[in-house]
């Protein structure tokens, strides 16, 4: 491998950041809240990945595969529990959502 | 050399493209950069020799959850604009938060090198005889085949979940009900009339 692998570990660091950060500046918006986790889980995709080749040990691919999908069972839940909320209060501010008074 | 070259070329796009995921005003946007991102990342898949996943991602994540997330976007009618007011306020402290975190995950960044425990420890190696498609097959099939069924399992949970949260019932629209189409008899619903010639009903 000619590509050092803390390279590979550093993109995917920058795009976690990345990540937590959109949640951070995005509070009112749910839908880029759920891209940013869609963003987080393909960093932590990233690392899975290029262990499991720099290893040499296929355990990390099938991880990955398994991340893959629980990442879109959440967002099919996610968009559905967003339509339902919008046809509640007709917004997807995240302000709306204080029944709970949490 | 030439993969090096590849390999900035994702990296640059990956990062550009994220950020543009996060600051972008308009949320199609957002999701056309998502998309973007996802193919930077499964550039990276096959660089490192992980094919099979590589085109998994772009499978699943733009044609079926970047199509999710565009179809919600643009069935819901939002005010964008007031979505994107307090930026502001959380910027200092997610700036603060985000370099805290960088700061900590770049402690890897350093030369790796494995154990000779770990080497040891493999359980499934990859070989270079069968292809990352076949040998994926081979592990999925065999070691993790419950784990396999049970991500079944949560992608039919998900489906049954997402559908009847967003499943009603409106008043207002005329169903087919196929019961009572089914128990229709002539008694009911035909009826003979004696029509004189040239005249009508």
């Amino acid at each position: 491998m000619i590509i050092p692998i803390e390279y590979f570990l550093t993109v995917s660091a920058l795009l976690f950041v990345i990540g937590v950060f959109g949640i951070f500046i995005n509070r009112k918006n749910v839908i880029i809240i759920l891209m940013s986790i869609e963003l987080i889980l393909a960093s932590v995709n990233i690392n899975f990945v290029v262990f499991s080749a720099y290893l040499g040990d296929l355990v990390g691919q099938v991880f990955a595969m398994f991340i893959l999908t629980v990442a879109a069972a959440e967002a099919a839940i996610g968009l559905a529990i967003i339509v339902c909320f919008y046809r509640l209060r007709n917004s997807i501010f995240i302000e709306d959502a204080n029944t709970m008074k949490g | 050399m030439i993969s090096l070259y590849f390999f900035y070329f994702f990296a640059f796009t990956t990062i550009l493209s994220s950020l543009f995921v996060i600051f972008a005003n308009n949320p199609v946007h957002s999701v056309l950069w998502l998309i973007l991102t996802f193919f930077s990342v499964a550039g990276f898949f096959i660089l490192v020799g992980a094919e099979f996943l590589a085109l998994l991602l772009m499978i699943v994540y733009v044609g079926a959850l970047a199509v999710l997330f565009l179809f919600v976007v643009m069935m819901l009618n939002i005010n964008f604009a007031g979505l994107r007011s307090g930026v502001a306020q959380y910027l200092p402290f997610g700036i603060m938060i985000g370099l805290v975190i960088f700061v900590e995950l770049m402690l890897a960044f350093v030369p790796w090198d494995f154990k000779e425990e770990t080497i040891n420890s493999i359980t499934a190696p990859i070989n270079t005889t069968d292809t990352n498609t076949v040998a994926l097959g081979k592990v999925v099939y065999t070691d993790y085949f419950l784990l396999f069924q049970c991500a079944g399992i949560i992608l039919l949970i998900a489906m049954i979940g997402s559908i009847v949260l967003t499943m009603r019932s409106r008043p207002d629209v005329k169903r087919q009900n196929i019961m009572e189409q089914i128990y229709r008899d002539p008694s009911t619903s035909i009826e003979v009339k004696d029509v004189n010639p040239g005249e009508g009903i």
